[in-house]
């Protein structure tokens, strides 16, 4: 499936679905991997509680999406087997929520800027009309709000908080900037889908992701969206950095290594 | 030198609709808004609560323990405040 | 276990020299209410002793909430399945949620979190010695949730009764949202056990290995352990350290055998007469070494925490300026 299938001129709605599906699955797989990363290691105790909460919102969200994809390709995988036999090309995720966890600001930007899209595109979702995909998007959507709130408020303090503190969130941003437009960027699944009314268009998002964080940023000691002059893609076509292969190797390294057991 | 700042914030839940807010605890908040993510993540993970207060711990006034003789032993002779003072005529029900 | 008198003869001798004179009259009123079961809350008067015994053990008892999120949290990545990785998060997180109870426990006794945690840091407080071992396979944790969550919980439930009520108060709330963490573990001991002869073979070597330092985690044996006196007599302590070890000791064998796992100890035997478990000797050089800092892992641990904390000293800043600079303009 996947890179390959896309290929092909014809191709079933499920399939469609099959391959959206991994792609948000995977978006919140791999963030939540990166975010619980952060536990016992997060720069306040009181962090230690919200890394954690923020890490099991989005471990709990891919498996829901992961296990309804494979209830559509009725091949037998649950969420756990294609979490785990299924190589970097074949995850479908964004590349900005694989990128290494770095400082406190650059995860903070780093989720920021995804979630705020990745609340637009589930509140969409929740009037999908596949309603399968809008039950899991109308329980997930006050979660990945909560999530907004949050790293919005730390957009806040750090930008608007000491000269280092804007000074290493500037620097995260400008880093994090040419991923960004891979998020409003569909592909060929993703169009047809919008079309059958069940994924949003993700161009009529922009404006407003594009909005509220120009607007959040001036108000953040004024921190600057850098310019980029070509956005990195790839992501949905399994094409990803060099960091998602060892995101895997940690993720699946059990059941790679001990294959086909209860655990 | 460690929370540079950061204040002691005190916590009350309430747990559901209907009940007063109670004391649970205390957490380490920059700021009020973060008081209360932190109150949220601490004391409310297992569904415990639908509205939380969080009170800058140095804002709260306690009444001294060695006063407590004078401040609470008065009532306690004051029993006419009470229904069970009273008596009630026998067959009379429901008072 | 978190709570067992960690130091060492010199430091509580020079504890002991530091002792304040306290009025005879208001110690007996003390002894008395203690006597009586009623509870002593923060602004109560109470011997300078007592609050200190808290202070360092409430402490320490965080601290081991918070360094014992090492051991486990080396395991989140890599879960075998999404409803262990869940599972182990939620434990995980619940162990930094009760480091802050505590501490918010030991607040109240009128000292700073700040001060406490910087104790560790420069390693003039001690945490429990469980944590200063490695997970070396996914079976440790399993074994972590059963056999030291199990210890633990063995020692916490008395302390739900202890005198001071802020502890006591923290105590029931740990204890009741620890109930998930001992079935938990021994859920995926028992996994393991019914699974591949590698993942048998995993678990019994994580039982080898945890075995003996769970029964360390109760502390001392009773014939060398000087300071539970003092501290049953005010009710922090309610139980000796043998007892609640013998206690555990008969809780967990039966468990092992359920699931088909050897206990570690050629000596261990069952005596009809006193219907106990009885164990072989436990090697207390070891325990030691380990609260000395000669542990496989205490530096690892101590690194972790102590960078965790200074890489954050900016965020903490940061957000402190930021509240400062909303403050001002609030007023102005």
């Amino acid at each position: 499936m996947g890179a390959l299938a896309t290929n092909t001129v014809e191709r079933t709605l499920d399939q469609d679905r099959f391959d959206y599906l991994l792609h948000l699955g995977d978006n919140a797989l791999v963030l939540g991997q990166r975010m619980s990363e952060w536990v016992g290691h997060a720069p306040a105790l009181e962090l230690e509680m919200a890394v954690s909460n923020l890490a099991l919102d989005l471990i709990g969200e891919a498996q829901l999406w992961l296990d309804l994809a494979g209830r559509i390709e009725g091949e037998g995988r649950d969420a756990d087997r294609l979490a785990n036999f299924r190589d970097a090309l074949d995850f479908r995720n964004l590349l900005i929520v694989e990128q290494p966890n770095g400082d406190w600001a650059f995860t903070v930007a780093r989720h920021y800027l995804f979630s705020l899209q990745h609340l637009a595109v589930v509140e969409r979702l929740s009037e999908s009309r596949d309603e399968e995909i809008a039950d899991i998007a109308r329980k997930v959507r006050p979660e990945i709000a909560y999530h907004v709130k949050f790293a919005r408020s730390w957009i806040e303090r750090l930008g608007d908080g000491t000269e280092e503190s804007h000074a290493r969130l500037q620097r995260a941003i400008d880093r994090l900037w040419r991923f960004t437009g891979e998020m409003f960027a569909p592909d060929a699944i993703e169009e047809r889908l919008a079309d059958e009314g069940i994924a949003p268009d993700l161009r009529t998002l922009e404006a407003d992701w594009r909005a509220e964080v120009e607007q959040v940023f001036e108000a953040s000691g004024g921190l600057d969206i850098p310019e980029v002059k070509r956005m990195t893609l790839g992501g949905r076509e399994g094409h990803h950095s060099e960091h998602l292969g060892h995101l895997l190797c940690e993720l699946q390294f059990l059941q790679r290594a001990y294959p086909g057991l209860e655990w | 030198m460690s929370n540079e700042n950061w204040q002691l914030y005190e916590i009350f839940i309430r747990s559901a609709k209907g009940l007063s807010h109670r004391h649970v605890g205390s957490v380490h908040a920059a700021d009020p808004e973060m008081a209360i993510e932190a109150a949220r993540d601490i004391y409310t993970r297992r569904n415990e609560g639908v509205s939380i207060w969080a009170v800058p711990s140095s804002a709260i006034t306690a009444s001294d323990p060695d006063a407590a003789e004078e401040l609470f032993e008065p009532a306690k002779s004051k029993i006419y405040r009470h229904p069970t003072f009273y008596e009630i005529p026998e067959g009379v029900e429901n008072m | 276990m978190y709570t067992t008198d960690l130091r060492s003869a010199e430091e509580k001798r020079k504890a002991a020299r530091a002792k304040v004179v306290e009025d005879p009259e208001k110690l007996a009123e003390f002894q008395a209410r203690i006597d009586r079961d009623e509870f002593i809350e923060p602004k109560d008067w109470m011997p300078e002793a007592y609050r200190r015994t808290l202070i360092r053990q409430i402490s320490q008892h965080a601290h081991s909430e918070i360094v014992g999120m090492l051991p486990e949290g080396n395991w989140i990545t890599r879960a075998p399945t999404f409803r262990r990785k869940l599972i182990l998060l939620a434990k995980v997180q619940d162990e930094a949620g009760h480091g802050l109870y505590l501490y918010s426990a030991a607040e109240t006794l009128g000292v700073a979190r700040d001060e406490l945690v910087d104790q560790l840091h420069e390693g003039k407080a001690k945490y429990s010695t469980i944590f200063n071992y490695p997970t070396l396979t996914w079976a440790d944790i399993g074994a972590i949730g059963w056999l030291v969550d199990g210890a633990a919980i063995t020692n916490q439930i008395p302390l739900c009764r202890c005198s001071y009520g802020p502890y006591a108060r923290a105590m029931q709330r740990i204890c009741k949202e620890e109930s998930f963490h001992q079935r938990q573990g021994y859920e995926a001991m028992a996994a393991l056990m019914r699974g591949s002869k590698e993942q048998r073979r995993m678990a019994q070597d994580a039982m080898n290995r945890w075995w003996w330092p769970a029964l360390m985690m109760f502390g001392p044996p009773d014939s060398v352990s000087i300071h539970s006196a003092q501290s049953m007599k005010w009710k922090i302590k309610r139980y000796s350290n043998d007892e609640l070890r013998q206690r555990f000791i008969d809780a967990t064998v039966p468990q092992a055998h359920a699931i088909g796992l050897e206990v570690p100890d050629p000596e261990l035997k069952f005596n009809e007469e006193t219907g106990h478990w009885e164990t072989g000797p436990i090697d207390w050089d070891e325990f030691w070494a380990v609260v000395a800092g000669d542990g496989p892992c205490n530096y690892d641990r101590m690194d972790a925490r102590r960078s965790a904390h200074d890489e954050g000293a900016w965020v903490r800043e940061a957000a402190a300026a930021h509240a400062a600079k909303r403050a001002g303009t609030r007023a102005a």
